[in-house]
């Protein structure tokens, strides 16, 4: 894999707490998927910087051989790796995601 | 890119052959299905886990060949 993607995605998950890398922005989400995301984080107000994974290809390709998991949206918080929208969206549903970012120091509502 | 439903059911089974697996085409394109999956397999896995054992049964043919697939997985 290329060395300079993977240092940009490592200098980009620790560059804040929660990060997504999304299709689209959080404003306009150009996914079904990434907008779930999007949606959760907005309704337990937590603050996340993005990524356009469709503005760069680079980024979409490398996130994904940078996390071993095919597909977009891809959460991160605190350097690790959450999940897609279907354990994002599961952990949010069985009320685990409010008490997993208070276990990581992230405030929500 | 698109996949038949029996492709994706094969597919999953095949890795995971004591599996119950449903499957829904979501758009009805060949494109977008849901799928829920039952297997001992995913005992005391974590989501991410279970979820990495259906992508690898997929080969690399998520995202690529399959656009979307909401994934369900189950412990039985």
């Amino acid at each position: 894999m290329d060395q300079d993607i993977n240092t940009w995605i490592s200098n980009k998950i620790t560059s804040s707490d929660v990060v997504l890398f999304m299709k689209g922005t959080p404003e306009m989400p150009q996914c079904g998927f990434s907008n779930q995301v999007v949606q959760i984080l907005n309704y337990l107000e937590v603050e996340f910087s993005s990524v356009n994974v469709l503005e760069d290809e680079t980024v979409r390709n490398g996130i994904k051989e940078f996390t071993n998991w095919p597909t977009i949206p891809q959460l991160y918080v605190k350097n690790e790796f959450v999940g897609g929208a279907d354990i994002v969206r599961e952990m949010f549903e069985e009320n685990e995601l409010k008490q997993f970012f208070a276990d990581k120091g992230i405030k929500t509502n | 890119m698109s996949m038949k439903l029996s492709e994706l059911q094969t597919l999953v089974q095949n890795a995971l052959p004591d599996a119950i697996i449903e499957i829904k085409d979501l758009a009805g394109d060949d494109n977008h299905y849901s799928i829920m999956i039952k297997s001992e397999q995913f005992r005391n896995k974590s989501r991410l886990e279970q979820h990495q054992i259906v992508y690898s049964a997929l080969q690399d043919k998520m995202g690529t060949i399959l656009h979307a697939l909401q994934i369900k997985t189950i412990s039985i």
